[in-house]
């Protein structure tokens, strides 16, 4: 019998749910607004809430002090390059984890998955040093190397957890068809499993976006990818919130219109396998 | 050509033997059951002549060639699995087209055989359709059709009707024994079902815990079966058993009656009974009888006779058909 819901329980939670998105979207809303006020709006001692004086010369003064465009692009090379990169990498070994497992496919599985509770500053200094005698220090090869080593261990747990629901029998048909190894996964693993990889390279597209910690480290002004250009208008001259808050904006746009279109594939992603 | 030949395989999964020691040949374009209790080996075994599994020992020789280590797409065999396995991301003419493509046939060669298979499975109108968009038994043509296509040494069949209802069963069951016919090519068929077993194979071959337990034509293994697993095995519903002095009298450690061997009386013969339950199937009517000491008995009888729960019953086994085992349950 499926369960009664009362009007005052209902309203209840729809006034819970929208105060609790309120909450977690108010900072963005807050540098959107920001980003349209002068600067002595922005640091004002009492707070407007919409720009008494619209204005939009944040933003070009962002762009003129430092090209936005030239970030972004860095921005999309790393971040896209990394997950399909990681995407290559992690199609095997998820196929081998999920089809052939041995018996330490598990602790192999949770070894990768360690990797990434270990603070990143913990292994900076090796990773600093490796990457100056590399010669790959603000480099963008060097950045979308390091981005997809650190997002592998989830691109592979996310792969691996897909590839688990799909049906051996099916790839078994395969090999019996006469399908070699590259044909079994071109074929019929990954269109089947076009879902769970589409939202793996979302997700993966997002992390590595966001990523600031390795981007501020290893770049300057070269490889700098969108989280550099933020970080470059938050210090030496003071702190200019307009500005800061306008750059933010530019740098969060793109990957939040992503996330936006995607969401119905990003949600089923991260929620697949709780449900059947 | 499709003889296949087992030399002593075994299987072990780490430490569990699945099966210890097989050795079977079986002939170019026969028909041969492997049937079972569950658990009893019959899908490894199926599974290692495919090549989806590696024997732990022994040899697999496809028309004498040595193919134990060879990758199953090597070997020219071809699988219908239990669960179709159909590809979900292609049309039907795709499903069935892709064994073909995956040999690199040229793509005029691909369609003249997948419209000729569509055309033998009456799949012709689903062509485009999804798997999905199809009742499970259309979709077990599809497997049958892409098994087909490929033109293979020998078809293996893993319990491929246990997805389908009872009347669909029976259809498939004689369009795949049509179908041995018409192509007269080696078949190699798991079920647990001893009524397909027994109307489908050429040869039959008794699995019992990894080990084959006879291996023969159907009215064999009804006839004389080897011992007493396999007597109780084949034959429907299931031989009776009989230990102890009843069994000594006629010089055997037990004896087993067919239900159909029994000459039923009201009146008088050797062992009495009552009738428990009355399974009236108008062609036939089970009686399951309790006889005085001896247990519970399973009797057919013709379907005009009328039996009811308490009816008191007289049972005379046919005493050239009371099959005798030995202590350790071998046919004497």
């Amino acid at each position: 019998m499926a369960r009664r819901v009362s009007v005052q329980t209902k309203v209840g939670f729809t006034v819970l749910a929208w105060a609790v998105a309120l909450l977690l979207f108010s900072p963005i809303l807050w540098t959107l607004l920001t980003a349209f006020k002068t600067e002595a709006e922005a640091i004002a001692s009492q707070p407007t809430f919409f720009p008494q004086n619209f204005t939009l010369e944040n933003f070009s003064a962002v762009q003129d002090r430092s090209d936005y465009f030239k970030h972004a692009i860095n921005s999309i090379i790393v971040s896209v390059g990394s997950t399909l990169l990681g995407l290559i990498i992690a199609i095997p070994a998820a196929w081998s984890m999920a089809f052939a497992p041995s018996k330490r496919t598990k602790d192999i599985l949770m070894w990768m998955l360690s990797t990434k509770m270990m603070p990143a500053v913990g292994v900076l200094i090796p990773i600093y040093l490796i990457f100056r005698d590399l010669r790959l220090l603000d480099t963008v090869h060097g950045l979308t190397l390091i981005m997809t080593l650190i997002n592998l261990p989830i691109i592979v747990w996310m792969l691996y957890t897909y590839f688990k629901e799909i049906p051996v029998d099916i790839l078994e048909a395969a090999r019996m068809d006469g399908a070699e190894l590259w044909n079994e996964i071109t074929h019929v693993l990954v269109p089947m499993a076009v879902p769970g990889i589409a939202s793996t390279l979302l997700l993966n597209v997002i992390l590595a976006w966001n990523e600031a910690f390795w981007t501020i480290t290893l770049t300057s002004g070269r490889a700098g990818t969108l989280t550099a250009f933020i970080s470059s208008f938050s210090s030496p001259q003071g702190l200019f919130l307009a500005k800061l808050s306008a750059a933010s904006l530019l740098a969060i746009a793109p990957i939040l219109l992503l996330g936006w279109f995607s969401q119905k594939q990003l949600v089923r992603g991260l929620t697949f396998g709780a449900v059947k | 050509m499709g003889s296949i030949t087992l030399e002593h395989v075994n299987k072990s999964f780490g430490e569990v033997e699945i099966i210890p020691d097989i050795s079977l040949d079986i002939q170019n374009g026969e028909f041969v059951v492997f049937v079972g209790p569950s658990g009893c080996g019959k899908s490894t075994l199926l599974r290692l002549i495919a090549g989806l599994e590696d024997t732990t020992s022994g040899t697999i020789k496809l028309d004498g060639q040595d193919v134990t280590d060879a990758a199953p797409a090597k070997r020219g065999l071809a699988m219908v699995f239990q669960s179709y396995a159909l590809y979900p991301h292609m049309s039907v003419r795709d499903n069935i087209a892709f064994p073909l493509k995956m040999a690199k046939l040229p793509q005029a060669e691909i369609d003249k055989k997948v419209d000729y298979a569509a055309r033998t499975l009456n799949l012709g109108s689903y062509l485009d359709r999804r798997p999905r968009a199809l009742s499970g038994g259309q979709r077990q043509r599809v497997a049958i059709g892409r098994a087909i296509v490929r033109e293979p040494k020998a078809f293996l069949f893993d319990e491929p009707l246990s997805n389908l209802d009872a009347a669909l069963r029976v259809n498939m069951r004689l369009e795949i024994t049509e179908l041995h016919q018409q192509l007269k090519t080696t078949m190699i068929y798991v079920t647990h079902d001893q009524v397909e077993a027994m109307t489908m194979a050429d040869r039959i071959v008794v699995l019992n815990a990894g080990n084959v337990e006879q291996f023969g034509s159907p009215l064999d293994l009804y006839k004389k079966p080897a011992n007493r697993f396999v007597a109780g095995f084949i034959g429907s519903p299931k031989m009776n058993f009989v230990d102890g002095p009843e069994a000594t009298k006629h010089n055997a450690h037990s004896i087993g009656v067919r239900p159909e061997h029994f000459k039923l009386s009201t009146t008088e013969g050797a062992w009495r009974g009552t009738v428990k339950v009355a399974e009236q199937l108008g062609s036939d009517t089970f009686l399951h009888v309790e006889t005085d000491g001896l247990g519970l008995f399973t009797v057919r009888t013709d379907g005009d006779q009328t039996f009811k729960h308490g009816d008191v019953v007289w049972l005379t086994p046919d005493p050239s058909r009371i099959y005798k085992f030995d202590a350790a349950g071998l046919a004497i």
